[in-house]
């Protein structure tokens, strides 16, 4: 019997011929990652057990990107990251993105492969359970707690349970309306929220290989939502440019066997498919757009890791071009080299900032920013019953903010389009290029 | 670990994620500090929505006053800890004086932390067990022979085996049990 992709890439990393779904191995981590929301508890772990003096396993491969609490007065917020400064500073971390300098960046997920710290074929470990985003590149990567990160920290070793793997095959068109974002609500509705508990999803077919490297990043970023332990695309020559773009680091290229193992298959004909939301309060509470729209909204927000990269905000400027928004909008760059892109990139005349600042959006600093509420001075934050549209991951209770807020996730077409009614709505009509 | 866990349930629904068991907005508290980390056991499930905080009534906050709860074990149902790869999630229970979560799944980075972190026991169960206790039942679970009993209604239920993972519940954590492995 062959393997899958997630089997191949973690018998690869501990060293053995094949491993099975069920086993638990031991494996060499490549690369960890941890932010400012985990990094201080991770660092007190690793120092209470390794010694005050200890040092981590590859300072190359430890990276810290400071991401959630970062434009705030709130003061514990602000002492973590102080905790993260010093650290780099002592273990001499190179790959230390520190807010208040020019090295500052933003959100993990986006900084982590823009900087080149993610190559095909790799153990990617992150104290931030969207760090699954990573398998788009074709590595395995998944999230983990404190506990888990300061051992890795001192060993650069961990252990892991094989999953067993979901394959989804995409088939058919993407219609023109839709985008990566909801592909994936599209196929967290079918399995459900817990549906890929334990599981690694494997994603392929013409649709996937169409997709950019973006897109593909959102489509693993939410394997989490169903449940699963990492999501993964096999690396093409698409990723294999984008990443020789970003680092000389080697690396191997990982594919499927023809007759691996599947816990299921799903087959897609997305061709059929229509613009998806998930509505309060739950990720795997799926619906057409053409069933809710006209539902009444009073805000929205385009940003995170999953809706808040260059192509998303691409998106976005397609639909607000020379329209007035009808709402609140905030716009939150995931990074400030997605920023610097708003500042540059253009659609027809004017640079996408243009276009939203003309349409009456506010924009806000990179980072998490609202994408999971933060302390209450926090940019784009709903304080109270507000409902809003956002291009995030989750809508549990309390996400944004209050928890009276309800939350409708979409695609930045859908909630662009949105934002300049008021209400669900279609993208089609403002998408004229289409 | 303890084998024999004995006290009064505290039950809650399906799908209990990790915003509601610590609110995002307590994470800044420092977990390593000792005057700060009380706090994750006073805000322990403080982001569960009134009317589904111990049931059948859902009007009982599990920690209703200073940092500790009346109940050492919480009874759930489907995908418990889903949502973020926050470690804080079972630190807060267990600094809340929690001992075991049996609910009928757990999601994936909320049970490796509960173990490697040695915090508390995630037990599932093949029953709906949400359904059949209420909150403040008097019960007993024994871990050697996986069985729960309701002393409050005289019922008894089976646990599943807790298989691979017994063993670094048993070393204490990660880093113990990696010792012992030879790691
Ligand atoms: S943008 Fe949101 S989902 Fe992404 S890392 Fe930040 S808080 Fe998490």
């Amino acid at each position: 019997m062959g393997m899958t992709l997630t089997e191949k890439i973690i018998a690869n990393a501990a060293g053995r011929d094949s491993v099975k779904a069920g086993e638990n191995v031991w494996v060499n981590v490549n690369v960890l990652m941890t932010h400012d929301v985990c990094g201080p508890g991770t660092i007190g772990i690793f120092k209470d057990k390794f010694g005050a003096d200890a040092k981590v396993f590859d300072k190359e491969n430890v990276v810290i990107i400071p991401d959630h609490y970062i434009f705030t007065e709130d003061k514990r917020a602000l002492r973590n990251i102080d905790i993260l400064t010093d650290f780099a500073k002592e273990q001499e971390l190179p790959h230390y993105y520190q807010p208040g300098t020019d090295t500052y960046m933003g959100v993990c997920h986006v900084t982590l492969p823009e900087k080149g710290h993610v190559r095909p074929g790799e153990i990617i470990l992150g104290t931030d359970s969207h760090t699954c985003t990573h398998g788009a590149l074709g590595a395995f990567a998944t999230g983990i707690g404190n506990t888990d990160a300061a051992f890795t920290m001192g060993t650069g070793r961990t252990w892991l349970k094989v999953p067993e793997t979901i394959k989804f095959v995409l088939e058919g068109k993407l219609p023109k309306t839709m985008m990566a974002k909801d592909l994936i609500l599209h196929m967290i509705g079918e399995i459900g929220f817990s549906g890929a508990t334990y599981c690694a999803m494997e994603f392929e077919g013409p649709v996937i290989d169409e997709l950019s490297i973006e897109e593909r990043m959102t489509i693993c970023n939410m394997a989490i939502e169903a449940g699963g332990k990492n999501g993964v695309i096999a690396a093409d020559a698409k990723v294999e440019a984008y990443v020789k773009e970003r680092t000389d680091v080697p690396y191997t290229l990982f594919k499927a066997d023809a007759d691996a193992d599947y816990k299921d298959v799903y087959v897609i004909n997305c061709s059929e498919l229509e613009p998806t939301v998930a509505i309060p309060s739950a990720p795997d509470k799926r619906k057409g757009v053409s069933e809710i729209k006209g539902t009444e909204l009073t805000r929205a927000y385009i940003g995170s890791c999953t809706g808040g990269k260059t192509e998303d905000f691409a998106a976005a400027a397609e639909v607000m071009y020379g329209q007035k928004v009808a709402m609140d909008t905030f716009v939150v760059p995931s990074t400030t080299f997605v920023e610097k892109d708003l500042r540059t990139l253009k659609y027809k005349d004017k640079t996408y900032m243009e276009i939203f600042l003309e349409a009456g959006c506010r924009i806000g600093p990179p980072g998490c920013a609202a994408c999971l509420g933060g302390p209450e001075d926090t940019f784009g934050r709903a304080n109270s019953n507000e409902i809003v549209v956002s291009t995030t991951n989750r809508n549990f209770p309390g996400r944004m903010g209050s928890m009276q807020a309800q939350v409708y996730l979409a695609s930045p077409y859908v909630a662009a389009a949105s934002a300049l009614t008021g209400v669900i709505t279609q993208p089609d009509e403002y998408l004229e290029s289409k | 670990m303890n084998s024999l866990i004995k006290g009064k349930a505290f039950v809650l629904g399906d799908n209990i994620d990790t915003d509601q068991i610590i609110p995002a907005k307590y994470l800044s508290y420092d977990p390593s500090n000792e005057e700060e980390k009380k706090y994750f056991g006073k805000f322990a499930l403080f982001g569960v929505p009134e009317g589904e905080s111990g049931y059948p009534g859902g009007d009982i906050r599990y920690v209703s006053e200073g940092y500790k709860s009346d109940y050492n074990i919480i009874i759930a149902g489907e995908n418990f800890g889903c949502g973020s790869s926050r470690e804080h999630a079972p630190f807060a229970l267990a600094e809340a004086g929690a001992e075991i979560v049996v609910a009928q799944s757990f999601a994936r980075i909320y049970f490796r932390n509960s173990v490697n972190g040695g915090y508390l026991v995630p037990s599932e169960t093949p029953v709906k067990i949400n359904e059949e206790v209420a909150t403040g039942d008097e019960l007993e679970i024994d871990l050697e022979i996986n069985k729960l009993k309701n002393l409050t209604s005289g019922k008894e239920y089976d646990l599943n085996p807790l298989g691979d993972i017994k063993a670094i519940m048993e070393a204490g954590d990660v880093f113990k049990y990696a010792k012992q492995m030879g790691e």
